[in-house]
């Protein structure tokens, strides 16, 4: 499991990579190796102001949707059009072409950016979930009807 | 090994086995002078395949080869009561005494079938204990809403705003699914490890925003609720109502009135417990059976019946209304009243008795070779394993569920409940004989030596089968829809 | 216990491999206790085939019928039975395991793409519970679509039962719903009236056609104002095999088609079960409530069918599904696709000629009756409403002591529907028995 030491983490399994007022989001390995092939997500237009720990928007396999949590609050000035085409991206790459939006802060020294974790921190939360039954909070199918 | 395989034919699509000019169908002259509408309202394409007779019978027969049902397999599939569905049921629905008669002909040229339905919600009535019953919602989920509209309704005639549903954890994904369609927001309440709702957890939730608790008795761990009654006294105290998701009522029909545990208002599924057939998913039918508080909000038209006259009475001012154009599916009612009466009393209980024997009797045979959750001695009408024993050789639910296909049986419902990883739910009925059970339970045993020796085996399963495993990250990634016809101008 | 396979012995065993001695011995308390059940006595096959008989003999069904509103006597093809009542499609489960569900798959993928076709729209579900509550379930899909507006504009014309049925399902949404009338001449919306309703918060409108009263509604017209505003065009059809003849609701800028496809191969039987259907722009697709199946592949690469998108329903998004929705009419789909591959190009429009040609035969007939009167102006299909100077009432009792059910009572009238299933000898009887009651 890939924990990169220049990011910052929150708790849904987003990372959030900070330079100057730009914050880039995308969701973590764990998290993708967690919902299987991606084949669907809604992500925000630009322009879109986000609030941090809200939805931004989500992410779908064939069997689970997860809702995407902003580590930042801010004006979405940036989203990667081509996860449209080609979701996988998110699976093959998830801290590289796999990003998913760029939030533009306020100002830099955001204190919101304090709330979020650092790998180490990060990496102690992966490993109590994947010894544990819950994992990430993801709506996973029963096939059942009424 | 799998009695479904017939020689693998390949069918084509029916537009790929069209031909130009071919009809399948012949009607009588037009004994009057052909007219057709002028100008740009007149349809000038019309994509439609072409095809004689024989072709028509020829394709969906060979699809029917392709798919397993009740008929030919075991179909274990919990939550969802696949019974064996009576051929007499059959009879009925296509009689054309009620199969020819237009929904609006006039009352006293329909009163054979409006008995019929009275006739079945007086049974319904008695069997779940309550005052009164509507059939017509058209499926569960449609028989949720309605409750949940009775609900809200009775709340605003007392003048009150009641937002909240407490929902377990364990719950059908219809039940938050219908909230919010119904305007109220969920509250989830969770299992205790026994497996059961605890009157703490629900002491602890309740405040004045409380609309009503919406509970499945047996819960989808299949056990019975053992402290739904007290449950049940605290939600009125706090002025709330109980709803039951009548799912399960195939381990208690004759053996508890649902009325008695405190529930206000319950939907039954016809198509599980009453056995109409569930057609590949649908036509199904949920009516709702209520206390007398309820009875002002009812869906219209009611059936009233005035010295051995029925009528249907369409205007109700509390009413929350209308849920369809006309009165339910009523195929289905025609279905369910039969096997009802088939039945009688004594035939219903021993159904949810046999029912009850035979998942604790699954249960016993397959207890050592695949995990227990929530263990408890005995169970209702289903069984929940999971795939922990499994899991160090990487095999997973999805796995088993796979190669049983091969062995020529259904899978059971997997990943549900959601509060059990990993879940195999297992629900068989009564239908099956204790011959079927055991071959069903070796199978399992054989797949549990399997999943230890050759994993690989399992990951690739299905074998037998008219497709090999299907791949779903595909048709969701690029989804294709229809057939794309190359279209043609007609005129 | 016919259906129940347990003999004495057998039931022994099994408890004993349980490891209890009695039957009760594996039930909870509450399970156990003398209940009293008012409850009849069980039937034999052969006494219930009495009893049910006996029913349907108490059901009137001799009359020469000109009943519609809703519900429409059609001929349907003997293969529609005999198919679908193979219990491989009837006893099976929704196809949620591919594998073992290729036949209705495929068969649900050919019912989507010739619905799709019928309609003229590009994408169809694997089908609705009815119409009414297809109706409800689109402009549920159109609030989501349009986030932002909360008007919903319903044609006034359209069936009662129609415009209850959305009012049902919308009370608890964020939105008003706003009524649009209809023209006293042509019987058709009303287009001034509908301009001066349509802004920037109109999320979409409903409209009929053939409308309630069995008028076709302009619908190039009804486009354009819409598209001004942004507003998105629902239509419903009541009676599907006017496709047949028409030009279809896709051709003329439709967003989203609902249908109700009794019509197509399912009897009237008394109000249901029968089945509705929704198509839309492709746009749409993940607003769009209940199943839908696609093609895909098999390890092999071997075409496959499937459910998919399933992350918008009731079993994966819970409290966020686009419907609480989770089963589809099936067997009245398979009912469907049977009846339009048999009919097929010709057939279909053979069916619908002769509906409207008859109807418009009719039409002439009653119009020459003195004292009788065509109510509206507009095109029709196969009902229209006429208007006598007796009351409603009176006419309908008067040809029921005919054998003739005539129609529906309507304030504005009687409104008759003519079919294939009726004859030239049909409605030239109607029409003598209602120039004797009226004049």
């Amino acid at each position: 499991m890939e924990i990169p030491e220049d990011l910052l983490y929150t708790e849904q399994h987003e990372w959030a990579h900070v330079e100057e007022k730009i914050v880039t989001v995308g969701i973590t390995d764990f998290a993708q190796s967690q919902l299987g092939d991606i084949v669907y997500l809604d992500l925000p237009k630009e322009g879109t102001e986000v609030s941090a720990e809200d939805t931004f928007g989500v992410v779908e396999s064939v069997k689970a949707v997860s809702d995407l949590y902003a580590p930042v609050s801010g004006r979405v000035v940036d989203v990667n059009t081509s996860l449209a085409d080609s979701p996988s991206l998110v699976n093959d790459d998830p801290y590289n072409e796999g990003w998913m939006i760029k939030i533009q802060m306020d100002s830099a020294g955001n204190p919101e950016l304090k709330h979020l974790l650092a790998s180490s921190a990060y990496e102690e939360l992966v490993e109590g979930q994947e010894s544990s039954e819950d994992g990430m909070e993801k709506e996973l199918a029963g096939d059942e009807d009424e | 090994m799998n009695t479904n395989q017939t020689v693998t034919v390949s069918e084509k699509l029916l537009f790929e086995r069209s031909t130009k000019n071919r009809v399948g169908v012949s009607f009588p002259p037009l004994d009057v002078p052909e007219k057709k509408p002028h100008g740009s309202l007149l349809r000038k394409n019309l994509d439609l395949p072409e095809l004689s007779e024989p072709d028509v019978v020829r394709h969906y027969t060979r699809l029917s080869h392709w798919n397993f049902s009740i008929d030919q397999n075991f179909y274990p599939l919990g939550s969802c009561t696949m019974k064996y569905n009576p051929k007499i049921n059959e009879w009925g629905a296509r009689h054309e005494a009620f199969s020819l008669l237009h929904p609006n002909a006039p009352e006293d040229s329909v009163q054979g079938a409006l008995e019929l339905m009275w006739e079945l919600q007086e049974m319904l009535k008695e069997l779940s204990g309550m005052d009164g019953v509507t059939l017509l919602p058209l499926a569960g989920a449609q028989g949720e809403f309605t409750g949940l509209k009775l609900i809200r309704a009775f709340h605003e005639n007392n003048k009150q705003t009641r937002n909240k549903i407490l929902i377990p954890d364990t719950a059908h994904g219809t039940n938050p699914a219908t909230c919010t369609l119904a305007g109220f927001e969920v509250l989830k309440i969770p299992t205790t490890g026994e497996g059961l709702l605890s009157i703490e957890h629900i002491q602890k939730s309740l405040s004045h925003d409380v609309a009503a608790l919406m509970v499945t008795n047996p819960n989808t761990l299949g056990y019975w609720e053992e402290n739904l009654k007290e449950i049940a006294d605290l939600l009125h105290k706090n002025g709330s109502l109980v709803y039951c998701d009548g799912a399960n009522f195939n381990a208690f029909v004759g053996l508890a009135k649902m009325r008695d545990c405190g529930v206000d208002v319950m939907h039954i599924n016809l198509h599980k417990t009453f056995s109409t057939p569930h057609g590949g998913g649908g036509p199904g039918s949920g009516p709702v059976a209520f206390i007398k508080k309820l009875e002002p909000f009812q869906p219209t038209p009611i059936i009233k019946k005035e010295s051995e006259k029925f009528s249907l009475d369409w205007n109700k001012s509390q009413s929350i209304g209308a849920l369809s154009t006309f009165y339910g599916n009523f195929g289905m009612l025609i279905r369910a009243y039969i096997y009802m009466k088939t039945l009688g009393i004594e035939g219903l209980k021993h159904m949810s008795h046999m029912a009850v024997l035979n998942a604790n009797y699954i249960r016993a045979r397959l207890k050592k070779y695949y995990d227990l959750p929530f263990p408890r001695k005995f169970c209702l009408h289903e069984t929940i394993f999971s795939d922990k024993k499994q899991t160090p050789y990487g095999v997973t639910t999805l796995d088993i569920a796979k190669r049983l296909l091969d062995f020529g049986y259904h899978p059971p419902t997997i990943y549900f409940p959601l509060v059990v990883k990993g879940a195999l739910m297992i629900e068989p009925t009564e239908s099956e004989s204790k011959q079927t059970l055991d071959d069903f339970c070796d199978t399992m045993i054989h797949i549990a030596g399997e999943a230890q020796k050759n994993p690989q085996l399992l990951k690739k399963a299905p074998y037998n089968t008219r497709v090999r495993r299907v791949d779903e990250v595909r048709a969701a990634r690029n989804p294709i829809l229809t057939y794309k016809l190359s279209s043609t101008a007609e005129e | 216990m016919k259906y129940i396979p347990h003999t004495q012995e057998e039931i022994q065993s099994m408890l004993s491999t349980i490891g209890v001695e009695r039957l009760e011995d594996i039930f909870p308390q509450a399970l156990k206790q003398k209940i009293d059940f008012h409850f009849p006595h069980a039937l034999s096959e052969l006494e219930i085939k009495k009893k049910i008989s006996d029913l349907g003999l108490k059901n009137k069904t001799q009359y020469s019928s000109f009943l519609g509103g809703g519900a429409y006597q059609h001929f349907i093809p003997e293969v529609v039975d005999t198919l679908s009542s193979r219990s491989e499609f009837s006893t099976a489960y929704t196809p949620y395991q591919p594998e073992a569900s290729q036949g209705t798959l495929q068969s649900l993928f050919e019912f989507q793409t010739m619905i799709a076709h019928l309609t003229g729209m590009e994408i169809s579900n694997a089908s609705m519970y009815e119409l009414a509550s297809a109706c409800a379930e689109a402009i549920l899909m159109a609030l989501r679509i349009q986030k932002n507006r909360k008007k919903v504009l319903i044609a006034g014309n359209i069936h009662p039962r129609y415009q209850q049925t959305c009012l049902t399902f919308l009370k608890e949404q964020d939105m008003e719903v706003e009524w649009v009338p209809y023209h006293q001449e042509t019987g058709q919306i009303d287009l001034t009236h509908l301009s001066s309703k349509l802004n920037e918060n109109v999320a979409c409108l409903l409209i009929q056609s053939p409308n309630y009263f069995g008028v076709l509604e302009p619908l190039k017209e009804i486009h354009q104002s819409l598209k001004n505003h942004g507003a998105l065009f629902i239509t419903a059809i009541s009676d599907l095999t006017s496709l047949g003849l028409f030009e279809p609701p896709g051709s003329f800028g439709a967003d989203i088609v609902v249908g109700e496809a009794q019509s197509l191969g399912n009897p009237v039987s008394f109000g249901g079960p029968y089945i509705g259907i929704l198509t839309s722009k492709m746009d749409y697709v993940r607003q769009l409530p209940g199943r839908l199946v696609g093609e895909t592949v098999d390890l092999d690469g071997k075409r496959a069918f499937t459910l998919t998108l399933n992350t918008r329903e009731q079993h994966i998004r819970r409290e966020k599904a686009t419907s609480n929705i989770c089963t589809n009419q099936n067997l009245c789909a398979l009912r469907t696709s049977i009846y339009l591959a048999t009919l097929g190009k010709q057939g279909l429009k053979e069916v619908a000629v002769q509906n409207y040609s008859k109807t418009e035969f009719a039409k002439e007939v009653f119009s020459k009756i003195k004292n009788v009167q065509l109510r509206f102006s507009g095109n029709t299909y196969n009902e229209f409403i006429y208007k006598t100077p007796l009351s409603n009432k009176e006419v309908l009792e008067k040809l029921k002591e005919k054998n003739i059910l005539g129609g529906l009572n309507l304030s504005e009238g009687i409104l008759s529907c003519f079919t294939e299933l009726t004859t030239k000898e049909d409605i030239l009887y109607y029409a003598q028995n209602l120039k004797d009651i009226v004049s």
